[in-house]
């Protein structure tokens, strides 16, 4: 292996990427915008939601009730209603997401000790929304219960549930999803850039000529690898600048494991976005096979819905995807504060992905050709 | 006159025809793509957790507390395990082997038998918050249910002064998979319209056959229209195979008219079709137009569309930037014409805002393409 060899392609290679000036941008510009608006946009947490109020009842206590959900800022109530007919078109026309309906034996039924029962109407075609939405009524409807008894002289259920949340204290999703985008966005763009370098040559032609120089397969094999993993590393880093500076998401752990992890995923990164480009013929081709290895790999990576809640053999699949990895060191880092040990489970299939990836794509340098 | 002019247009359709079915990655993005994410999103992403690990800390184990883990047992979310102290199981949390803590101390038994309070804690990973909130619920139910058979079988049944009655329409079992997939349809088109779309006309740019066919009697519209059919056609029968298979392979209930889905579908896929020939005429190089065509579309569609994130929970600024994502639009129809009906006030506004988005982006292409020809 010639070390001059390697340097000169790499050169060869950050000219050929970096000397349009579209592509500079496309490389610099996008992925930061895609950080900022996905970073606040991305999230599971409910606020405002839009309630319409079905009082039939009107007693002081349905009051207190309505104050209750007027005061949650969760909660946004639009109109009130005081028919039955008026429900559907409010729900069906996505006008409101929550109908509460207020009997009109409510107060009565209250005041004499039996259950009141309490109607909650919820478009579902948000199956997440509408549950989520559900769980925040909950939990107001839990603390009128027990300051009602209170109220009454009552006491309440004795058994108390005392909840704390461990890492992410305020269970806020934006600390979920935003160090998920370090792994997301760092992932596309080495992958596009890797997967069309060599697809580039093919369709030029002058792959072949490349391989008739005095390179070795190895040489070129690194030679290409490089770019991937520098611009990869300056955009994962420039993330992790704004995320800490931007979203104040905390660094708690050791930033020498979240690099390590960086690198063996960028390892694998580059290796599976060669292997594409090696088997491709035309760039088009590269492009919509990076595809066809992208969105899967970031469905199933545990960025958006959580692997745990997959059918078994899909999680079996999940072991081939570097991104799975790579985002349980991410938030590890950033929100547990792991260091190297707790990782290391994640750390060498990466190192594995990335070196079976290598050798294969180095092999079909030679033995593609047409 | 006329004959010619439809010779021209015929003969250009052919030229993409023959191209889109010579290359086997054309037609796999047309059809592989859209099954292989309809199973991925059918089968294997859900929202809906089951089988929680959870680590239940007994410190001191006698029948109460038997009776609450055995609650934990036998439901059909948890997946319990036990310690009988909790630097253990805390241990196992940071090691990410269980997302939850239920803990009773030992003097939990003795207090609630003296009817003093008795807290549980409980400590979740709240890393995926989401999933952390929907875990906390199960456990708050769970933990109620137990409590008020517990104190009916002492014989002091719990006051429960209101009681929830949940009603969900549309999708009564609150299942991920029934929004999940109708949204789905919409990536797949944005997919095929716009990313296919850019990619091949980027590449005759990068070849200059883009300036041999201009140099052709070709006119400026046909050449256009001979462009987008093809594609057009490939984009709608994606979209029939996708409907195909959320219907009966995923059953997810039709309720809406199928010829409105068709007719909006169609508006959908000439907006992304004009974004896609935007895209390609801008940028005019095959790495560019992939990139912009996965930055501007398609990540845009996954997550400013309402598709999988509540657009009304985003800040006011990124709600502003959603209404420029056409996804956004195709996603509230599809959604509604899936589970909902044929809602019109609904499928009228925004295929209203299609229609604007598509008249805009034709326009642009139409100049750009002049542009270029002088």
């Amino acid at each position: 292996m010639v070390f001059r060899h390697i340097i000169a392609l790499a050169i060869k290679e950050f000219l050929a990427l970096l000397r349009d000036k579209r592509s500079r941008m496309v490389i610099i510009g996008p992925p930061i915008a895609q950080l900022l608006i996905f970073g606040f946009a991305a999230t599971y947490d409910l606020n405002n939601v839009p309630v319409a109020i079905y009082d039939e009842d009107r007693g002081t206590a349905a009051r207190e009730l309505v104050s209750r959900i007027e005061g949650s800022p969760n909660f946004q109530v639009i109109t009130t209603i005081s028919h039955d007919s008026e429900v559907a078109p409010l729900i069906d026309n996505k006008k409101v997401l929550l109908v509460l309906h207020i009997g009109q034996h409510f107060s009565g039924d209250l005041m004499q000790g039996r259950t009141a029962p309490l109607q909650a109407i919820l478009d579902g075609r948000n199956s997440n929304t509408a549950m989520i939405a559900m769980n925040y009524l909950r939990s107001i409807l839990l603390d009128y219960n027990r300051s009602w008894l209170e109220s009454q002289g009552r006491s309440g259920p004795l058994v108390t549930l005392q909840t704390r949340a461990w890492y992410n204290e305020n269970l806020q999703s934006r600390w979920f999803i935003v160090p998920g985008i370090i792994g997301l966005l760092t992932l596309v763009v080495t992958m596009l850039v890797t997967a069309l370098s060599v697809a580039r040559e093919r369709e030029a032609g002058t792959f072949d000529q490349l391989l008739v120089t005095p390179l070795r397969p190895v040489e070129i094999l690194i030679g290409k690898a490089i770019p991937g993993i520098v611009i990869g590393l300056l955009e994962a880093s420039l993330i992790i600048v704004l995320m800490v500076l931007f979203f104040d998401i905390p660094l708690r752990g050791s930033l020498g494991a979240l690099y390590l992890g960086i690198m063996l995923f960028l390892l694998s990164a580059v290796g599976i976005g060669l292997m594409i480009s090696a088997i491709a013929i035309t760039q088009q081709q590269a492009v919509l096979g990076a595809f066809l290895f992208l969105v899967p790999a970031v469905i199933l990576s545990g960025f958006s819905t959580p692997i745990a809640n997959m059918p078994q053999v899909i999680q079996w699949l999940t072991y081939l995807n570097p991104l799975r990895y790579f985002l349980v060191i991410v938030r590890g880092v950033t929100l547990e504060g792991d260091g190297y040990a707790l990782l290391t489970n994640q750390y060498w299939p990466m190192a594995i992905i990335g070196v079976v990836s290598l050798l294969l794509a180095g092999w079909l340098f030679r033995n593609r050709m047409y | 006159m006329r004959k010619l002019a439809r010779m021209r247009l015929l003969g250009m359709i052919r030229k993409e025809s023959l191209q889109i079915l010579r290359d086997p990655s054309s037609i796999s993005i047309a059809f592989v793509l859209p099954m292989v994410l309809l199973f991925l999103f059918g089968y294997g992403v859900s929202l809906d957790a089951r089988l929680i690990p959870v680590g239940i800390v007994i410190e001191q184990p006698d029948t109460t507390t038997q009776s609450l883990a055995g609650a934990f047992e036998r439901s059909e979310f948890f997946q319990p395990s036990y310690f009988d102290n909790i630097q253990t199981a805390q241990q196992m949390l940071n090691e990410r082997h269980i997302d939850g803590i239920l803990w009773m101390r030992n003097n939990f038994s003795s207090n609630l038998l003296a009817g003093g309070e008795a807290p549980i804690g409980l400590i979740i990973n709240g890393v995926d918050s989401n999933q952390a909130n929907i875990t906390q619920g199960y456990i708050q139910g769970t933990w109620l249910a137990w409590l008020s058979r517990y104190a009916e079988s002492r014989g002091q049944p719990l006051p429960i002064p209101v009681s929830l009655e949940q009603r969900v329409w549309f999708n009564a079992a609150l299942s991920s998979r029934l929004f999940l997939v109708p949204g789905l349809i919409a990536i797949i088109m944005t997919m095929i319209g716009s990313l296919l779309t850019a990619l091949v006309v980027a590449r005759e740019w990068e070849r200059g056959t883009m300036e041999a066919l201009m140099v052709t009697p070709l006119r400026i519209g046909e050449m256009l229209a001979g462009k987008l059919i093809p594609y057009f056609v490939l984009g709608m029968a994606g979209m029939l195979f996708s409907v195909a298979m959320a219907v009966w392979q995923f059953d997810v209930p039709l309720r809406g008219s199928f010829w409105l889905l068709v007719v909006s579908s169609a508006l959908f896929m000439l907006v992304a079709l004009a974004i896609g020939l935007l895209i390609s005429i801008i940028s005019k190089n095959q790495f560019v137009a992939g990139q912009l065509a996965i930055i501007v579309t398609f990540l845009p569609a996954f997550i400013l569309s309402g598709f999988l994130f509540d657009i009304n929970s985003m800040p006011e600024w990124v709600q502003l930037i959603t209404h420029l994502v056409p996804a956004r639009y195709f996603v509230a129809i599809l959604q509604t014409l899936f589970l909902a009906g044929d809602v019109w006030p609904v499928v009228l506004s925004n295929m209203g805002a299609l229609l604007i988005m598509l008249l805009f982006f034709f326009a642009l292409v139409w100049r750009k393409s002049h542009k270029h020809l002088e």
